[in-house]
């Protein structure tokens, strides 16, 4: 068995890493790290993991060596310990967002000056959808941020087949849920003042257009914004990226467009159906899966479009992204302990 | 069971083997409702709407 230690387990990212990697078939969880629960069984922080495993907290001076590293650390933890971890392991998968972008100079422009600038090209961008192949060769992967992955897959199928003329403002408006906030507590997210809320929380400025105009690069310079908003919901993005498209497209073109980019994805869905209620993709039904669910609503008089996806930001937006990582990094078959498929209703 | 074309989204739809003229049944990519207006070889079109009575 492949050994696999979690550094700063004790938040939601690191919750969800254990539930996966704890029933996967081909590794062995062997130890946990959370500063501020050392002694404590995993069960007293994270209540459905009881009867899974023995193992409890420990300090991040306790680390053993093991074969791969999560590291599941606020931002800019990761970047001052990166040589100590790569000694420790041979594969290091970092959810932060530490090493998700490339460019010293963007990184230091998004969220500061960087720790370890030189580790930066080290990485590659941990979302297998945009770069499986890398990924395979690679022995450091970062995270994604659950925003960008949710953008940069409703984006996909338009911007590969070259649908989607780049030179134009793309407005990415995205619905997320409460735990992207993560698990400590604040003024914003007690309670009274959380629930049943529709408030806007960052409609300009968000650091993960950095990462959707890194994913595509290759195409050119996007001139994308997200508008993101806090809803009712606990698990769960919902974006919905407003772009204008060539107009008198059929629907079969965009059928053939989003078939070419995802038919051959094990966790990418394509979801446009003319009946029934569930006829766009739905944050709620992929709660706890590593799916993201794509899809489209399309007016071909004037060729104004909305590029939906969904997804779990702790599943497809953080830990099982991280997981199909480690899959493809260590030759495992990519699904590997990502087979849950969700619940209805 | 043979294999044919949505008219609406360009899907592969498997028609049954003992599928009748005239059967209905569902896209499995896009959910439009499709009927079997030839058998051999099969062809598909969108299923006619059920249209309301107004009790003229």
């Amino acid at each position: 068995m492949t050994t696999v230690g979690i550094v700063a387990a004790s938040g939601y990212a690191g919750g969800e890493l254990l539930r996966l990697l704890l029933a996967h078939p081909f590794v062995e969880v062997v130890q946990a790290t959370s500063e501020s629960n050392v002694g404590k069984f995993l069960q007293q922080v994270h209540p459905h993991l009881r009867g899974r495993t023995s193992l409890r907290f420990i300090p991040q001076d306790a680390l053993q060596a093991c074969d791969v590293l999560f590291l599941a650390q606020p931002h800019g933890e990761a970047q001052t310990r990166i040589e100590r971890y790569a000694a420790l392991a041979g594969t290091i998968i970092d959810l932060s967002a530490d090493f998700r972008l490339r460019d010293p100079a963007t990184h230091a422009t998004v969220y500061g000056a960087h720790a370890a600038p030189d580790w930066l090209a080290r990485f590659v961008y941990g979302l297998p959808e945009i770069n499986r192949a890398a990924l395979r060769e690679s022995r450091y992967a970062s995270g994604v941020g659950c925003n960008a992955t949710a953008t940069i897959l409703a984006l996909v199928a338009v911007v590969r087949t070259g649908l989607l003329n780049l030179n134009q403002p793309i407005i990415a408006d995205i619905k997320v849920g409460s735990s992207e906030a993560g698990s400590k507590p604040s003024e914003s997210s007690h309670h009274p003042a959380r629930t049943g809320v529709v408030r806007p929380f960052q409609l300009t400025g968000h650091r993960h257009e950095a990462e959707v105009r890194q994913a595509f690069a290759d195409c050119g310079s996007l001139d994308v914004r997200l508008a993101v908003t806090s809803v009712e919901m606990v698990r769960g993005v919902s974006a919905a990226v407003h772009v204008t498209l060539p107009a008198g497209l059929a629907e079969k073109d965009l059928w053939s467009a989003y078939r070419a980019a995802w038919s051959n994805e094990p966790f990418v869905r394509i979801v446009h159906d003319k009946t029934g209620i569930h006829r766009h993709p739905e944050p709620r039904l992929l709660a706890g899966t590593n799916y993201a669910d794509v899809g489209w609503e399309y007016d071909a008089a004037t060729g104004r479009a909305v590029l939906l996806c969904a997804i779990d930001n702790l599943g497809k937006g953080a830990a099982g992204s991280a997981v199909q990582c480690m899959n493809l990094m260590c030759g495992f078959e990519e699904t590997a302990g990502l087979s849950f498929g969700g619940y209805y209703p | 069971m043979s294999e044919s074309t949505c008219p609406e989204c360009g899907g592969s739809v498997s028609i049954p083997a003992n599928a009748m003229q005239n059967e209905l049944l569902p896209c499995p990519d896009c959910g439009t409702e499709l009927e079997i207006v030839r058998l051999n070889p099969p062809l598909l079109e969108r299923a006619p709407e059920v249209e309301e009575d107004w009790g003229e």
